[in-house]
């Protein structure tokens, strides 16, 4: 099965993409201060995997900050994931934000307006 | 020319700065100066939301330094790149300061841009970021502008700033940001 991996860093989330499961995990910090760099190989592989996705495709996002320069290239992966899910695969995005933390469930809502793909928020505790 | 060392120090110290740097911003100083602000934050146990809020909005002010800062280069030598921050603990209110040179072309742009996100409400900030977010544009740096969108909206407060005219070429830009705690 292919995998699409990358460790995080303090600066840069953990990154797992289960192509042949259809589920992908974000989660730590993307405060990077070259975001595009850093977006570009998950963006090549959505792309790659919408070629022939599964019938259902998971997005688990649990981001702790991201910076501005980041919400441009997460709103590009999520620009891919709903033409995928407009391509017959039925995406479900699980936007997690920590209790307490406005900002953070705001920032979903933000994405949800803007991206035709369920969006589910999902509150985690500190 | 002999310094006033002390006068520095007693000045920092009536402002309660927790941290102050002059020079170079490189990625590596950013990812120090967000790991010290992360620890001493712990220290004086400040509350996750709080924490939080400060901490993003160090990530953009500091981003931005290190994004601009080489846009107006200044001719003396070794501070040919070079700005400055603070950031202090006062009242209540956890403060970032920056300070950069900007090509004087480039201030009245800034400037507007400034009064403009200073003019809106908090929905009015929210759908302006969501409208920058989307319009598909993308600064070669990243950011695309959102950045002071992103400060005016987490703080809740107005962007203070100052430009101070240096000579034909450039001037010094301050940004004054307050982070208030226990905010709604």
């Amino acid at each position: 099965m292919e995998k699409f991996t990358l460790e995080g860093t303090p600066k840069t989330p953990t990154i797992n993409f289960d192509l042949g499961s259809g589920v992908l995990e974000i989660k730590g910090r993307s405060i990077p201060e070259n975001s595009i760099e850093f977006y570009k190989p998950l963006v090549d592989n959505l792309e790659k995997y919408g070629l022939s996705p599964k019938p259902a495709t998971t997005v688990n996002v649990q981001l702790e900050y991201f910076n501005t320069s980041s919400s441009k290239c997460i709103l590009d992966v999520f620009k891919k994931l709903e033409a995928i899910h407009k391509g017959g695969s039925s995406v479900t995005i699980n936007w997690h934000y920590e209790e307490d933390d406005e900002d953070m469930l705001e920032a979903g809502e933000d994405y949800q307006a803007i991206i035709s793909v369920p969006f589910k928020m999902v509150q985690v505790a500190e | 020319m002999m310094l006033d060392l002390f006068d520095f120090y007693d000045k920092m110290e009536r402002n309660n700065i927790l941290l102050s740097f002059k020079g170079d911003i490189t990625s590596d100083l950013l990812t120090s100066i967000l790991q010290i602000m992360e620890s001493k934050m712990d220290n004086f146990q400040e509350e996750p939301k709080t924490k939080k809020k400060v901490y993003n909005v160090l990530v953009e002010c500091l981003q931005n330094l290190y994004h601009h800062m080489d846009e107006a280069p200044v001719d003396s030598g070794e501070n040919g790149r070079s700005a400055i921050f603070m950031i202090g603990k006062l009242d209540g209110a956890y403060n970032v300061i920056t300070g950069n040179y900007i090509l004087n072309e480039n201030v009245t742009g800034l400037k507007s841009r400034l009064d403009e996100v200073n003019s809106l409400t908090k929905e009015e900030l929210k759908d302006y970021y969501k409208q920058i977010l989307n319009n598909g544009e993308m600064s070669l740096k990243g950011g695309g502008g959102l950045g002071m969108v992103d400060i005016a909206r987490k703080t809740g407060q107005k962007l203070h700033y100052t430009f101070q005219p240096i000579d034909e070429k450039v001037s010094f830009f301050s940004l004054n940001i307050k982070v208030t705690l226990n905010q709604q």
